[in-house]
């Protein structure tokens, strides 16, 4: 194990080409480019754009870029995207699977700050953490924090596990993982699914500080109250009919 | 039977808006868009209606026996709880037909996706 795990520090290149990044995008032709570059910048090879049926350009750009694309005929929402690019990462047989983001709030160095848990054997899933590093949290507006303190409590009473930031879209699983786990939802509830099934399939979870990039754009894409609250009824009505 | 022409005029309104959704089942059922499991469930409830209104007294015996003053208050009662089961069945189908779309849409996507090729 140990010696395995030297020749794995070693030879870095070799561990970023075992990483499949999927991104889920839905009409994000304006950062869909950017981040894939950034992607790639950093040595990330494979990489896989799950376009959610995107009215705009989003789909062309991605295509352009030479990495896997995944186009969904209609749009099944957030869960849909991911359910997606988790089987399609398993197909392509990942030793680790980081999930990102399109908006470009996450930074391309991170990746591997998630993987690292993973690659020691410390996790079966990270979760990048917006909220984990008090000084980090300064950053984030007040209404997202306090938005983010509700879906975290409601998340540990609902399935148990406890988490700085349930609905990150910064996150990495190991091949075991991504292959225990199941998306069902198609909206914006599979954040917390993803936190359930870790309960579930009692798999090791690590949280990591990330630092979030917030843009005017990636603000704009993020979750609104309104779409918090909608999300919070899902969840307590898909716990009541279990 | 009948007590006043107001309520007569009602029983009747009910009774035929019961006929008609009746043959809508029937229908529905001969297209095969309704299963022998929920036409049972619709006659039996449009066929209850039709003898609410047939005899409106019934409700009077069943009120009384659960402690509910008006007849008419337990039809309403009732209804209530049948049409928020219906609503509850409605939304799960609901979820079940998302999840079957996105399965759909999922294998197409893994079967047409990958790298685009260099020319």
């Amino acid at each position: 194990m140990i010696k395995k795990m030297r020749r794995v520090k070693i030879n870095l290149k070799n561990i970023k080409d075992k990483i499949i990044v999927v991104i889920p995008a839905y009409n994000e032709e304006k950062s869909i480019g950017i981040v894939i570059d950034g992607l790639k910048k950093e040595g990330y090879k494979n990489i896989i754009v799950i376009d959610d049926g995107s009215k705009d350009k989003t789909f062309e750009i991605a295509r352009s870029k030479d990495v896997y694309v995944f186009r969904h005929k209609l749009n099944r929402g957030l869960g849909g995207a991911l359910g997606t690019a988790i089987e399609a990462a398993n197909k392509m047989n990942a030793e680790i699977v980081v999930t990102f983001d399109a908006d470009g709030q996450h930074i391309p160095t991170d990746v591997m700050r998630m993987a690292a848990p993973i690659l020691k054997g410390e996790a079966d899933a990270v979760i990048g953490s917006r909220l984990l590093d008090k000084n980090l949290v300064k950053g984030m507006p007040l209404v997202r924090r306090i938005g983010n303190f509700g879906f975290n409590l409601i998340t540990f009473l609902l399935f148990g596990v406890k988490t700085t930031d349930s609905q990150s879209g910064l996150r990495a699983f190991s091949k075991k993982a991504a292959r225990l786990i199941k998306i069902k939802t198609n909206r914006m509830e599979v954040s917390s699914e993803f936190i359930k099934e870790i309960g579930a399939h009692n798999l090791k979870l690590k949280e990591i500080a990330i630092k979030p990039v917030y843009t005017s754009y990636s603000l704009k894409k993020g979750q609104t109250n309104l779409n918090a609250l909608k999300i919070l009824a899902k969840l307590i009505l898909k716990k009541l009919m279990r | 039977m009948f007590q006043t022409t107001s309520t007569l005029v009602f029983q009747i309104l009910a009774i035929l808006f019961a006929v008609f959704a009746l043959s809508r089942v029937f229908l529905r059922f001969r297209d095969g868009e309704v299963s022998v499991k929920e036409l049972a469930f619709w006659i039996i409830i449009w066929i209850g209606v039709i003898f609410v209104a047939v005899v409106p007294s019934i409700t009077f015996t069943i009120s009384n026996a659960l402690g509910i003053e008006r007849g008419v208050d337990l039809v309403i009662y009732v209804s209530i709880i049948v049409l928020f089961y219906l609503i509850f069945r409605v939304l799960v189908k609901l979820e079940m037909l998302e999840q079957e779309i996105t399965k759909v849409v999922r294998k197409d996507a893994i079967e047409k996706g990958g790298k685009k090729k260099k020319q």
